[in-house]
């Protein structure tokens, strides 16, 4: 993985120091809030429901086991024990002390790690494929472009003060893992006819108030042009796109009122302009980003002791089926330890946790550990004879629920039980629907299955492209949650259809279960997902399950 | 007809801890909902906003609907209820410091 060099290293370190000073003049009282609020914001600092609350970024979600060691001694010394993995393979820190909060910074720095453009309208954390090195279907590691990505658009002169915010994300594989096709601008690495790889660059996905779907702008870039293409697009829309209302102001409005087309041709002028000032550094850069992310020195070895385990434990051979995907070397396997225990607060790790997951990476999994977007760790590179030894030490620590992939697997935003954007709660929800479905012992029954639970509009919690979506809003004064079907966040991304009108806080487990019971119902068989039967059937029977009183009326 | 003034308090949030505050009918700030002034006439609200954005160690100062209770003003909206609380998935926040008395 990437290690800072020591520019990264001084300019990280000064960014700590200008903030220590800023926080100071802040607390002094020479920095009024209007002032201050711009300098945490760069630096990933928000003031929530309760409390402050730090964003820090893991780039593409990739982190060794001493910088997981770190993210739980800043949990223990500055925070409340634990720490919160988000959507976009970050972690959060939900109580930090103003005063503190310099520390908690140097404290990253120490490991290779900080908290700018982690908030404000840059562009944002580059994500990633959280199977990226490991996964069978890639073309090629789309790390060492993230990371080009990443020290490209970290403190970028021009798009410092964009008209909103601008998220990056990085694929190389059929299989989209990273809801490339939900982001502003995402990058796919791919291979032509010919044999060659290029980029194929999707701009103006996103969520939010107006989900949309990203679009082909370029489908293959050469390999040497990217950065200056990508240039070109953000200064396309940082000229172009609104700023007269936040609402609008995201790239996926610039496309849908200019055109696709005429964002084509504004790209390719700027890039026509600024190509011949890119002499070929970005691509020096990226061979020496790339001698950072080699192969892992694979262990070989039998995989016996994992074949008699197997046969032999029934709550292990679970896990394995369930946790467990293949890597792309046969003797290697990637485990999913899912941070989704029944009835906790998905993406939330305990110091301990993190500490028992960074000791495992060190001394099993050739030092690697990655945050998905589903708020899971993952251990991508494990010889299978290890996944015994791992198997048992996750039990220890909570951390081996056989879950990924199923109803209780949910991704859920903080909600209004920390987010000052929240409109509703969304944790609880979580929570509840993950021990039903596990009291009914349904869920392995249930099969794959993706609940997403947003708190508000903005949609962190990718309730669009969940099979079932939750959207929890303020209706009256009162909590309300709003369902919708049929989403999907892979290649095959679709926004998902609202269902009619919301439900109550205590009726919305009742109304999932509606959902559930009708699946089973009307399934082909156990092997049709609840995704294929949605695609089959169509809204209506859900609905039906959904409104029974409603269908009685009309009927009458 | 002008509309009924629906009663408020006056809260913000701590500049040190981030912690929820409310302004007291002696202009101060307590961590407890249940000290806040409870204002039920518009114009005296606007000058306790103004007293309040005065004082130094806090943040984001506005007005939240809430209620006369037996011992002290209750919230209103849910939003209130769980900032005068804590979060629901963890015995943090108010509720916490609650428990320790």
């Amino acid at each position: 993985m990437y290690n800072y060099n020591d520019f990264d290293q001084a300019f990280v370190r000064e960014r700590v120091a200008q903030f220590r000073g800023q926080v100071a003049r802040r607390i002094d009282g020479s920095l009024t809030e209007d002032e201050f609020k711009p300098l945490r914001l760069m630096n990933g600092l928000y003031l929530q429901l309760h409390a402050y609350m730090l964003r820090v970024a893991i780039p593409y979600g990739t982190l060794n086991a001493p910088q997981m060691r770190q993210l739980a001694m800043i949990a223990d010394k500055f925070d409340k024990g634990y720490g919160h993995f988000t959507t976009r393979q970050n972690i959060q820190y939900n109580w930090p002390k103003l005063r503190d909060v310099p520390d908690m910074l140097d404290a990253l720095a120490d490991v290779g790690m900080h908290a700018l453009q982690t908030s404000g309208n840059t562009i944002r954390n580059v994500t990633s494929d959280h199977f990226a090195g490991a996964a069978a279907d890639e073309i090629e590691d789309p790390r060492p472009v993230a990371e080009l990505l990443r020290q490209w658009s970290t403190d970028h002169p021009e798009f410092q003060f964009l008209g909103r915010k601008f998220k990056i994300a990085v694929g190389a594989s059929e299989h989209d893992r990273a809801v490339l096709k939900a982001h502003d601008l995402a990058v796919r690495i791919v291979r032509n006819d010919a044999g060659d790889t290029g980029y194929e660059i999707l701009v103006g996905g996103g969520l939010g108030r107006t989900p949309m779907i990203g679009k082909v702008l370029n489908p293959f870039l050469a390999r040497q042009d990217l950065l200056a293409y990508v240039e070109s697009v953000l200064s396309v829309y940082n000229l172009l796109g609104r700023r007269d209302n936040k609402y609008k102001a995201r790239i996926k409005i610039t496309v849908h009122e200019n055109g696709l087309d005429t964002i084509r041709d504004l790209v390719e002028k700027r890039f026509a302009e600024i190509r011949p000032t890119f002499s070929g550094h970005d691509q020096n850069l990226l061979s020496e980003i790339r001698s950072h992310f080699p192969e892992p020195d694979y262990q070989r070895g039998s995989s016996e002791g994992f074949d008699a385990f197997y046969r032999a434990d029934p709550a292990f051979r679970s896990w394995v089926d369930t946790n467990v995907t293949d890597h792309k070397n046969a003797e290697y396997a990637i485990a999913t330890i899912s941070i989704k225990a029944h009835g906790q607060t998905p993406g939330d790790a305990t110091s301990d946790q993190m500490r028992e997951m960074a000791d495992i990476a060190e001394e099993l999994a050739h030092n690697e550990l990655r945050i998905s977007h589903e708020q899971n760790v993952i251990l991508p590179h494990l010889h299978k004879s290890n996944l015994p030894a791992v198997f048992a030490r996750l039990q220890k620590v909570g951390l081996a629920t056989a879950n990924i992939g199923l109803i209780s697997d949910i991704i859920a935003c903080p909600g209004m039980d920390y987010c000052a954007l929240a409109t509703a709660r969304s944790i609880p929800v979580a929570q509840e629907i993950a021990t039903r479905f596990d009291d009914l012992k349904l869920e392995h029954d249930i099969g794959p299955l993706k609940i997403k639970i947003s708190g508000c509009i903005n949609a962190c919690g990718h309730h669009h492209v969940g099979h079932i979506g939750i959207l929890g809003l303020d209706r009256a004064g009162v909590e309300n949650y709003q369902i919708t079907l049929g989403g999907d966040g892979t290649q095959d991304a679709t926004i998902g259809e609202r269902a009619g009108p919301g439900f109550a806080y205590d009726e919305i487990v009742p109304a999932i279960e509606r959902i559930i019971f009708a699946y089973l119902d009307l399934r082909q068989s156990g092997e049709e997902t609840f995704l294929d039967a949605y695609r089959r059937v169509g809204i209506t029977p859900f609905k039906d399950a959904l409104y029974p009183a409603e269908d009685k009326a009309n009927a009458a | 007809m002008s509309r009924r003034f629906t009663p408020k308090i006056v809260t913000a949030n701590a500049l040190l801890e981030g912690d929820v505050v409310y302004f007291t009918a002696a202009g101060e700030w307590s961590r407890k909902h249940s000290d806040a002034e409870l204002i039920d006439d518009e114009a005296h609200a606007q000058l306790r906003m103004l007293d309040a954005e005065r004082s130094p160690g806090i943040v984001g100062v506005y007005l939240a609907d809430a209620v006369k209770g037996d011992s002290g003003p209750k919230p209103v909206h849910f939003r209130e209820a769980f900032r005068a609380k804590g979060p629901s998935n963890y015995p943090h926040g108010k509720q916490e410091e609650e428990n320790h008395v």
